[in-house]
């Protein structure tokens, strides 16, 4: 537990002396969006990681949050405050009211059923104009401000959207340690193991089913007020499969490599854009080889590795 | 305390428990034998809640049970031990101990209780102690047995349920086990209803048993007569098999 605190304590002094290695440059703007990717992936990892539901629509939930909130403040005037937790709410309600069904399904079926959810909501964004404004998106959000300072920096931004993803692997980190974790992981094993130690397992998966989906609406609000912009192309199925592998590259069931997941597929197009038109090719070279090579991901990879290397230089051996 | 009243239990279209009733007093150790598919697993199942009952009553001291779910059967004071043992694979021994311990944790009375219980576990199986923090996956078929078995205890049920514990088992921990079960009943006074491929075993320490035939109790009656019936014998012991079909 000490140990635990420790290195959450750790994360976050590095979280936040980050930017004085940017000098405000352009990968500040990146990590903002690194922040960001943290929360959707923790909220997808606590439910396909620990609970071991898949869902391929989380996207959609994402837009869900960043549309809901882009609405009320953009349209109707709405404080951002208000309008966040207001999305949060909404998205809970529909995320129970879809959970109870969809979630009857396992393995493929639970897939499907939740690609098809995320097609849907982003069918929705496309087609309602009047609200989201279609395909040429949403303009004029507002930024966020708190006392009368208004997020309207990267810097800014940086540190606003870094506090609510360190909010979120703490609590994360408390509940995956939690009796609540716990039953999650059983359930995850055996659910009728589960069920005979008297886990409702039918309702505790529709929660964190919940729970996921207001992380990510909550992010996605974060998103819509950085932005200030909204596009529906950005809530599609592509993005659901990119939040997906940021949890299986990261590590499933891990916190820290959800961040560390989000953090490689976010930087890593960038780093790419070097190699010109081959960095697509290289990106998924780079994800298949990652896939073989550290099938834990990434959190359990790079430790192996690095023990690998050290006995290596001590003479070959292991002892 | 535990009364099954006509109990009918089907699986889509198969029928696999017809008009079963049976019944166990406090403290009794009350077996199930049967071959494979007679619905040993079914009726424990059916108690749990797992398997609802198509028809038929179900109590438990006098209170009907037989539309709960599991989990309030569960709080109710029945637990079970599942076929196959089914422990956490991923889990650790102490995290699967405290998983069965789930509808306790209200209080921290309930959490210095459940601690003090996982130590009593441990005293019944120390070879658990020894791994408390080894995955349960990574663990030997036996280990794996009494984790289980040290797990459904961790929920202080007045009516423990197992089903098959000695499955796969080296005789050597079939016999610790069993001999764990008869001080359970002496020191805590729990009642439980096993069921059992080894029906040698399984009557050996069982108060009074019930033979199943595809669904349907065909004899029941103390253990010790069970053991000396022509018809277990032959079915179910392997004795006496020569006189049986040279009559």
């Amino acid at each position: 537990m000490q140990r635990e605190r420790i290195k959450f304590l750790i994360f976050a002094v590095l979280v936040f002396s980050a930017p004085l290695l940017f000098n405000g440059g352009y990968l500040m703007n990146v990590f903002v969006f690194v922040g960001i990717h943290t929360m959707l992936a923790i909220a997808l990892n606590l439910l396909l990681g620990y609970a071991g539901q898949i869902s391929l629509g989380h996207a959609g939930f994402f837009g869900l949050g960043a549309y809901a909130s882009g609405i009320l403040t953009a349209t109707f005037g709405w404080n951002p405050w208000l309008a966040m937790p207001v999305s949060a709410l909404a998205v809970a309600a529909l995320a129970y009211l879809i959970g109870f069904p969809i979630l009857k399904l396992k393995g493929h079926y639970l897939a499907m059923a939740t690609l098809g959810m995320g097609i849907i909501i982003y069918i929705v964004f496309n087609e309602t104009i009047d609200y989201t404004g279609g395909p040429s998106g949403l303009s004029g959000i507002p930024n966020m401000s708190l006392g009368g300072v208004s997020f309207d920096s990267d810097i800014k931004n940086y540190y606003l959207i870094w506090t609510c993803t360190l909010l979120t692997v703490l609590l994360s980190l408390n509940l995956a340690d939690s009796r609540i974790g716990r039953a999650l992981r059983a359930v995850h094993d055996s659910e009728v193991a589960a069920r005979v130690m008297g886990v409702n397992a039918r309702l505790l998966k529709v929660q964190i089913f919940a729970l996921s989906a207001v992380i990510c609406s909550l992010a996605g609000s974060l998103y819509a007020h950085t932005m200030t912009f909204l596009a529906p192309s950005s809530f599609g199925f592509n993005f659901s499969v990119e939040l997906l592998t940021m949890v299986v590259i990261g590590g499933l069931g891990s916190i820290y490599g959800s961040f560390l997941g989000a953090a490689l597929l976010t930087l890593l197009p960038e780093f790419l854009r070097a190699a010109h038109d081959y960095d697509i090719v290289i990106y998924g070279g780079l994800l298949m080889v990652m896939t073989i090579f550290m099938p834990g991901g990434l959190v359990r990879g790079i430790p192996a590795l690095v023990r690998a290397l050290t006995s290596g230089k001590r003479g070959g051996g292991n002892a | 305390m535990l009364r099954l009243k006509n109990i009918n239990t089907s699986y889509g279209k198969v029928h696999a428990l017809k008009n079963v009733s049976l019944h166990l007093e406090q403290g009794e150790i009350v077996t199930l034998i049967g071959a494979n598919g007679a619905g040993k697993t079914t009726i424990l199942n059916t108690i749990s809640g797992v398997t609802p009952a198509s028809s038929g009553d179900i109590l438990f001291n006098k209170q009907p049970v037989q539309s709960l779910p599991p989990d309030r059967i569960v709080k109710l004071g029945i637990s079970q031990v599942p076929e196959g043992r089914q422990v956490f694979k991923p889990l650790s021994v102490e995290d699967n101990l405290q998983m069965g311990a789930y509808l306790r944790y209200r209080s921290r009375e309930a959490r210095a209780d459940i601690h003090k219980d996982m130590e009593n576990v441990f005293a019944l199986f120390p070879r658990l102690e020894e791994r408390r923090s080894q995955l349960a996956g990574t663990m030997s078929g036996g280990e794996q047995q009494m984790l289980a078995i040290g797990r459904a205890l961790m929920a202080k049920p007045k009516l423990l349920l197992l089903d098959e514990p000695s499955m796969g088992l080296a005789p050597l921990v079939v016999q610790e086990i069993f001999r764990v079960l008869d001080q359970l009943r002496r020191d805590n006074g729990t009642t439980i209803l096993l069921v059992e491929q080894n029906a040698k075993a399984a009557l050996k320490l069982a108060d009074r048993g019930y033979v199943l035939e595809t669904g349907k109790v065909i004899l029941e009656g103390a253990a010790a007569e069970l053991m000396e019936n022509a018809e277990v014998k032959r079915a179910y012991l392997g004795k006496d098999k020569k006189e049986i079909w040279e009559r």
